[in-house]
């Protein structure tokens, strides 16, 4: 990412949106602002109910807000049907034309635009060559596995060179190794073509391996926006916090402090040596390869704090029921709400 | 879709239906209360003189008196659609259920062999019936043959050939709803009353007839409605000797020439299918637990 | 012999009675199909087996007259309801709910539910009072009135398998509403149009008693006139002519179904004599 100021690519401005009735009716999207750079990679996180779709459908024309506006490169577009706005979707389940071939899918929206013949099958045959799928022009989308349907989909909405791309969910119905292909083949295209994309997914990796910048929703609100390093180095707040990776919170006075902070698991150290933080018993250890996850109970007053740490490498000797010292960096924990 | 243009799009086709559908009705209701004249035409002052007729018949000097043989006609009406109905539920149930439990190809084949006779012309259906009953027919034809009878069975012109010819016309009204009920249903339930010790039997009895009860109740409608104002059936193989009120209703219409009679019963028909079809509404909606 | 291992599925005694009702459905049909190529006058007699009585009522004036009626008025029928229905089942399955929208879909369905006899006596009383006597005319009327549901229900089932999001799609790739229709809605529905024509047009051919008491006599159609034929008596013509409409109404299902998958599940409600 650069450091100059590119100009925003989109502007969303206290955005609601209430389906039904205002009094009785479902707040899908509650008072939401964000601005969206150019070029960007941004995502859209949170868990399904969080508005994240609904945001999303509402930038391709879907849906419009109950209050307030839209902004495409300065344009309000609120009042836009999708086909006037150049906007295009990788659609949650692909949404390929069945009846029409791979290049009669990817022609479809140049059709619409009234696009001459000879343009449309020179950018048909670029988009083709773009996602490597020259030689299944002909097919139809049932003779194609699913990484390659999610590549005709992403053909077809990239054709009309769009001023942004919408990702609806578009990598939940791949396997896991395909997912992760597919992962680094959308930062190409990204590169590539040079056109912001916008992706919904409740997936925090897939969110922290691709975006340039995300924003995490939780009930119709934005929590939380920012690069990846920041939002997982400084939550802001204790959902967002357990949203992205793990945190153990901590009441302040469990150390003799005011306030709540939060703790990655993987920040904890396990030993004998001073300053040591909290001192627990081992309650469970579990061998996860690569790590060791120990879950560690802390008396506080009249409770039990539970803890969490990952631990990287050899084990240090220690027995469930045994007791430890923990121990973490004054830099890596940060204060939390309540 | 806006709310505009979808009305738009639906009222071409509830214009034609409520124009040549709702409004004759409505007429029909209108002419039950008409008098019928000598001549086969109607008087318009308003009256209940057709569905007094259907009580009373008037004597010489006009005095009405109690009768009972259009009350006959009624009830044998029900009685043989409700008859009919029970037979279809009796037999339509156990081939629902063996439908559902076979593999998918199977029950596709199945299910076109059951829902294929509903596009056969009904008249079609019913004659073969003539083929096999009649005198001349094959049953009586095989039994002659084997010397089991001198004289042919009397097998048409009686109930028995109707609630036949009923129950033959619409059985798959009766199989395809239950069946579409219990396709629904998660066969899980049905593998957690098995793990729970339940015998077939009561499995049948206390998880799969509960659960189908919404298509059984869908069903024992569709048998009943047409079945009650059937015609073809009693007519060709009552062969008009059991006259039922379809073909009653009919000959208001045609040889006998009283409108508002036939308009009466025609509305006596259509109430009891509407509180049929009510009566069917509220056991859908009770629950089935 | 060895036990079978448990299966839920497998109910002892319900294939066969399930069988016996197939026979039970199907065997009467069989005994038509197979006397009707007897070539003896004497229907029960059997001598050879022979097309005769198919050629016979090929070449009488009447049948041909009302096959010919019958034909034009399903066809008309077919066209009109069909293209009653798309629009109809466009805006039940793509458009907002509104207040009477149940109240539409019973009106709709009405004529699946009101027993044949009442619409055939309801539809003579409302000819008979307008003063509409225009013979094929009113035959195709009362036929477009109940084959609107048939061809509904398909088209109905098939956008609702079909759902939205192609039509979003194309929205989202710049197509106007009227291109969408063309280029996208009605392609992926044509299966389902397809098979609701074919119901709409083998309905209309299959009905009697409407049109038993609708028709007038230039304007029979071809149940109608066989009718009239079946209480003269049994005949072979009667079941050359039988068997005909028998095979024509079965191959056309037959192909209804093909494009109606999964079939069954849908099955309308007609109510028939």
């Amino acid at each position: 990412m650069s450091d100059s100021k590119p100009s925003p690519c989109i502007e969303i401005h206290a955005v609601d949106k209430i389906f039904g009735s205002e009094a009785s009716g479902y707040r899908a999207l509650d008072n939401v602002s964000l601005t969206i750079k150019d070029k960007e990679f941004f995502t859209l996180l949170g868990p399904s109910g969080c508005g994240k779709t609904t945001l999303l459908r509402m930038l391709a024309g879907f849906e419009t807000p109950t209050r307030g506006d839209i902004y495409l490169h300065g344009r309000n577009v609120v009042e836009l049907p999708p086909r006037a706005r150049r906007v295009n979707m990788v659609f949650q389940n692909y949404a390929l034309f069945p009846h029409l071939t791979v290049a009669q899918n990817i022609a479809f929206g140049l059709e619409m635009l009234d696009w001459k013949k000879p343009q449309i099958g020179e950018r048909v045959a670029k988009m083709l060559s773009l996602v490597r799928l020259e030689e299944f022009s002909a097919r139809k989308p049932a003779q194609l596995s699913g990484g390659q349907q999610q590549r005709v989909a992403l053909a077809r909405a990239l054709a009309p060179q769009p001023e942004v791309l919408l990702l609806d969910e578009p990598l939940s119905a791949l396997d896991l190794k395909l997912r992760k292909e597919m992962q680094s083949e959308l930062k190409r295209l990204q590169r590539e073509t040079g056109i912001t994309f916008i992706l919904v997914t409740h997936d925090q990796e897939e969110a922290l391996a691709m975006s340039d910048r995300l924003a995490v929703m939780s009930g119709g609100r934005v929590l939380q926006a920012g690069t990846p390093e920041e939002i997982y180095s400084r939550p802001a707040s204790r959902f967002v916090a357990d949203f992205i990776g793990e945190a153990n919170i901590i009441p302040g006075e469990a150390l003799g402090r005011s306030g709540t902070l939060a703790i990655r698991p993987e920040h904890i150290t396990l030993g004998a040596g001073t300053p040591a933080r909290l001192r627990g018993a081992v309650r469970e250890i579990t061998f996860l390869g690569a790590d060791t996850l120990f879950e560690i109970a802390v008396p506080h007053g009249t409770e039990i704090l539970k803890i969490r740490a990952r631990l990287r490498g050899r084990a240090p000797d220690v027995e469930v029921d045994g007791h430890v010292w923990l121990h973490w960096p004054d830099e890596v924990e940060w204060g939390v709400d309540g | 879709m806006r709310i505009k243009p979808a009305l738009g799009l639906l009222s071409p086709a509830i214009i034609v239906i409520f124009i040549f559908m709702a409004i004759p009705m409505l007429i029909a209701l209108a002419y039950s209360f008409a008098t019928a004249d000598a001549y086969g035409g109607v008087t318009m002052p308003p009256s209940i003189s057709a569905y007094v007729q259907m009580l009373f018949t008037q004597d010489f000097d006009g005095s009405l008196i109690f009768t009972t043989s259009y009350l006959l006609i009624i009830w044998r009406s029900v009685y043989l659609a409700a008859l009919a109905t029970g037979l279809a539920l009796a037999v339509g149930f156990p081939v629902a259920w063996y439908i559902v439990c076979q593999p998918p190809s199977r029950r596709r084949l199945l299910l076109t062999l059951v829902t294929l006779p509903f596009w056969i012309n009904t008249l079609i259906r019913t004659y073969c019936w003539i083929l096999i009953l009649r005198d001349e027919g094959l049953i009586n034809k095989f039994l002659s043959w084997l010397g089991a009878i001198s004289q042919p069975l009397p097998l048409m012109y009686n109930q028995g050939a109707i609630l036949l010819g009923l129950v033959y016309t619409f059985l798959p009204f009766m199989v395809l709803p239950i069946y579409a009920t219990l396709e629904r249903v998660d066969p899980r339930l049905i593998e957690a009353a098995f793990d729970l010790y339940a015998s077939r039997y009561r499995v049948l009895r206390r998880v799969v007839w509960p659960l189908a009860r919404p298509g059984v109740a869908a069903g024992l409608v569709l048998v009943f409605a047409p079945a009650l104002g059937a015609f073809l059936q009693p007519d060709m193989l009552g062969g008009g000797k059991q006259l039922l009120l379809g073909s009653l209703i009919e000959m208001q219409f045609t040889s006998s020439r009283n409108w508002p009679f036939g308009s009466a019963l025609a509305v006596l028909v259509t109430l009891a299918v509407v509180i049929a079809l009510i009566a069917a509404r509220g056991r859908k909606e009770a629950p089935a637990r | 012999m060895k036990k079978k291992p448990f299966a839920w599925q497998h109910n002892p005694g319900f294939g066969t009675f399930t069988w016996a009702v197939m026979a039970f459905l199907y065997i009467p049909l069989a005994v038509l199909f197979v006397y009707s190529f007897n070539a003896n006058r004497q229907v029960t007699v059997w001598s050879h087996f022979s097309f005769k009585w198919f050629a016979v009522v090929a070449q009488d004036a009447n049948i041909r007259l009302c096959a010919y009626n019958s034909i034009i008025v399903a066809v008309a029928a077919t066209a009109i309801s069909v293209a009653i229905a798309i629009p109809a089942a466009l805006a039940l399955e793509r458009g907002p709910g509104f207040k009477g929208r149940a109240l539409s879909v019973g009106l709709i369905t009405m004529p699946l539910v009101v027993p044949e006899i009442v619409t055939a006596i309801a539809t003579l009383i409302f000819f008979s009072t307008i003063g509409m006597a225009n013979g094929l005319l009113n035959l195709i009327i009362a036929h477009t009135v109940f084959c609107i549901p048939f061809a509904l229900l398909p088209i109905q089932a098939r956008l609702q398998a079909l759902g939205g999001g192609f039509e979003d799609a194309a929205r989202d790739l710049y197509g106007t509403e009227w291109r969408i229709f063309r280029r996208i809605t009605v392609p992926l529905l044509m299966p389902g149009i397809i098979s609701g024509a074919v119901l709409a047009f083998v309905i209309s051919l299959d009905d009697f008693l409407i049109s038993f008491m609708v028709s007038s006599s230039g304007s029979t159609t071809l149940p109608v006139y066989v009718y009239g034929m079946m209480r003269l008596g049994v005949t072979p013509e009667v079941n050359a002519i039988s068997t005909i409409l028998l095979v024509a109404s079965a191959a056309l299902a037959a192909l209804a179904f093909v494009f109606t998958r999964p079939p069954g599940s849908e099955a309308p409600a007609k109510t028939t004599n």
